[in-house]
């Protein structure tokens, strides 16, 4: 089936551009790899047949934070070579906190009822129809609760943008 | 201060009132202009195969005028050499040989007769100063060129073809009213 | 099933070639109506009143000398362009061009993909527009080049969120997020335009920001910062950043025809009872018409308004826009809460 050949395509693309995010030597082409990385994933998603996550995930991720992050750089103009060598110190930390994140994703998959995934009706779970009678009826609180979290961040943001005058 | 057109507006630095703070009524306005202007006449010119009429009295590339029955009026007493005030045109005059009547009006005549048409300024002066009506400044363009040399416009360039179908037409040069204004010695730059 | 795939290949290529050709004779356009708005007649030298113009224009552009900064980053610099032309044809995908046409016995529906997320597709594929324009700006490593794409970055960013509000109310309205159900609850002269008039202004003028078109031209602004993003790009290069401002046009006034002029829909025209294919066709040809007017707002108010100053867009963006985008959302969300 086609399928089977663009998972593997959309695979070895995250993959390969994940690891170029860290190889990389601008900031730039960093930003840029890690896009190409969530359109990668945004192809998952519509493997799995939600459109609607593919989507959000392309329109917040890549549309929005990503080009912030480049707009970022760019002004910032990190393009010298002038990354300031971490310490020893905290090189290690990152490393252990990398193998703890690691540690968690696996212990999460260990224990995951793949059969879960082969339900026919959660197949249709991405449409928006489905995803959003579920967020509103099974997980209104949790979903509110997030709204409430970026309202906080807002809040927060503007904060720290009115600084000086307070 | 009065103002110097109608249509000058005094600029004020006045708080904005909603509806113009809004921009649309103003930015609806600036559009209706500019769609009037769809309809209005072109005034673009389509060169090649329209041009843009010269007036009577341009003064372009000369030309040395025949009389009526083709001979050269000019005999080369040089006015218009003393009258140009760039020097553009330089003469050597000759004495008309018996047989020569039909090509020279009068006893003299200009053998060589040329004018540089990168010194001359085309004022027309060389047209005023001359008494036996052979020059003329006329509606025609002096055309552009590679090298300085064909600019130097000789007799073979500036006297005027001899069959009465080719003429150059500088009857609008020659009004009344412009014979009595060349009549009128008050109005001569060289007096 | 093999039918339907050609269907649909022969379908994209078509549109493909469609908006190509718009742009193309929207630059002779754009240059026609300008000239006419200032009394001139516009470029009428090639073939008759010019049509062979834009040909000119690109044997032009492909003759060119092809140049590139030798401390530009080779890789994006090419890039750049590439995927502004890519993202500029994408967006036609999901826009229904017509009612279903019927070809030996079977319908076929005159829309790349009718996927039930159209909406969001399109908002998706507007906000990776700007890569192209960042990625060709930074990569010519000329500052006037990042100045433009770091406006044109804070610039689409800003004017998205107005945009994706004012489109909000009309999914409020329809209750649903693909395309070809939002056409056709508008049937006859039941457009959204009518009920959503502060909606389809706020989206409006952020489609003019967001394809980049004067009044809020400043990424390229050439008074300030030479060509803006483009400046270090010649040849076909350039041309695909200039040809995608056309094509971006050409595929924002579908979409606004789409969701607010009722897309294809004319009062009167479902009663001549014409058959399909006919039906179909008037159909497409009222879209190109409402989809043309567009075209031609946008070159009226190009030729006619100043550019903006960069506060003032800025202003403009998140002052003006954005409140107003929210208060149509509340007011809309009030309305239909009781079905007022």
């Amino acid at each position: 089936m086609f399928t089977k050949y663009i998972f593997i395509l959309l695979t070895v693309l995250a993959l390969y551009s994940g690891i170029m995010v860290l190889v990389s030597r601008k900031p730039i082409h960093s930003v840029l790899f890690l896009t190409l990385t969530f359109f990668a994933i945004a192809g998952h998603y519509v493997l799995l047949n939600a459109q609607f996550l593919a989507v959000v995930h392309v329109i917040v991720y890549a549309g929005a934070i990503m080009v912030l992050f480049l707009f970022t750089v760019m002004l910032l103009n990190l393009n010298k070579d002038e990354h300031s060598p971490k310490s020893r110190w905290a090189k290690l930390l990152a490393v252990i906190a990398g193998c703890m994140l690691m540690l968690t994703l696996i212990g999460i998959f260990r224990n995951y009822d793949l059969a879960v995934a082969y339900d026919p009706m959660m197949t249709q779970i991405g449409l928006v129809k489905n995803l959003g009678k579920i967020l509103y009826e099974n997980y209104l609180l949790p979903f509110e609760l997030s709204s409430i979290l970026f309202l906080t961040a807002m809040v927060g943001a503007v904060l720290l943008g009115k600084k000086e005058q307070l | 201060m009065e103002p110097l057109t109608q249509r000058s507006k005094t600029v004020s630095d006045k708080k904005m009132t909603f509806a113009e703070k809004l921009y649309l009524p103003a930015i609806l306005g600036g559009m209706r202009i500019t769609f009037g202007h769809l309809f209005k006449k072109k005034t673009t010119i389509q060169f090649p195969e329209a041009k843009r009429p010269f007036a009577g009295v341009y003064r372009g590339r000369h030309v040395l005028k025949r009389d009526e029955a083709g001979r050269e009026r000019c005999t080369a007493c040089g006015l218009c050499a003393v009258a140009c005030p760039a020097e553009a045109i330089t003469m050597v005059a000759a004495e008309r040989k018996p047989g020569e009547e039909g090509l020279y009006r009068e006893e003299k005549y200009a053998a060589v007769y040329e004018i540089n048409m990168l010194r001359c300024i085309f004022c027309g002066d060389c047209e005023e100063a001359c008494p036996k009506e052979a020059i003329f400044l006329t509606d025609r363009l002096v055309a552009s060129e590679y090298q300085r040399k064909p600019f130097i416009y000789g007799k073979e360039l500036l006297v005027e073809p001899a069959d009465p179908e080719k003429r150059i037409d500088v009857s609008e040069r020659q009004t009344p009213e412009v014979l009595a204004f060349k009549k009128d010695r008050q109005h001569k730059h060289n007096n | 099933m093999v039918n339907a795939v050609v269907y649909k290949m022969i379908l994209a290529s078509g549109i493909l070639v469609l908006s190509l050709l718009v742009a193309m004779y929207s630059t002779l356009v754009e240059r026609k109506v300008a000239g006419w708005f200032q009394d001139r007649h516009g470029p009428n030298r090639a073939g008759p009143w010019g049509l062979l113009q834009p040909l000119a224009d690109g044997i032009k552009l492909f003759f060119k000398e092809e140049f590139m900064p030798n401390t530009a980053d080779k890789f994006l610099y090419i890039l750049g362009p590439s995927l502004t032309m890519l993202v500029a044809c994408l967006t036609s995908a999901v826009i229904p061009w017509g009612p279903d046409i019927v070809i030996n016995g079977e319908s076929y529906a005159l829309q790349v993909a009718d996927i039930n997320i159209g909406i969001l597709y399109i908002f998706a594929i507007v906000s990776v527009g700007v890569y192209g324009i960042m990625i060709g700006g930074w990569a010519s490593n000329n500052k006037y080049s990042l100045l433009g794409a770091v406006r044109a970055s804070s610039q689409m960013i800003s004017y998205e969120l107005a945009m994706s509000l004012s489109i909000i109310t009309i999914v409020m309205m329809t209750g649903s997020l693909s395309m070809r159900e939002i056409v056709n609850q508008q049937q006859g002269f039941n457009w959204n335009i009518w009920y959503q008039p502060l909606g389809f202004l706020i989206f409006l003028i952020c489609a003019f920001a967001e394809t980049n078109r004067a009044p809020f031209d400043l990424p390229e602004c050439e008074t300030e910062l030479v060509g803006g993003y483009h400046t270090e790009y010649s040849s076909m290069k350039l041309g695909f950043y200039l040809f995608a401002e056309y094509i971006n046009m050409f595929i924002s006034g579908a979409v606004m025809a789409t969701l607010f002029l009722g897309g294809y829909h004319f009062p009167g025209l479902d009663k001549l009872g014409l058959s399909p294919n006919v039906f179909a066709l008037v159909s497409f040809l009222v879209l190109f018409t409402k989809i043309t007017f567009f075209g031609f707002i946008f070159m009226w108010v190009r030729w006619t308004l100043p550019r903006f100053r960069y506060d003032q867009l800025m202003k403009l963006g998140w002052k003006s826009l954005m409140p107003l985008a929210i208060l149509n959302v509340l007011v809309t969300g009030v309305i239909i809460l009781f079905n007022l």
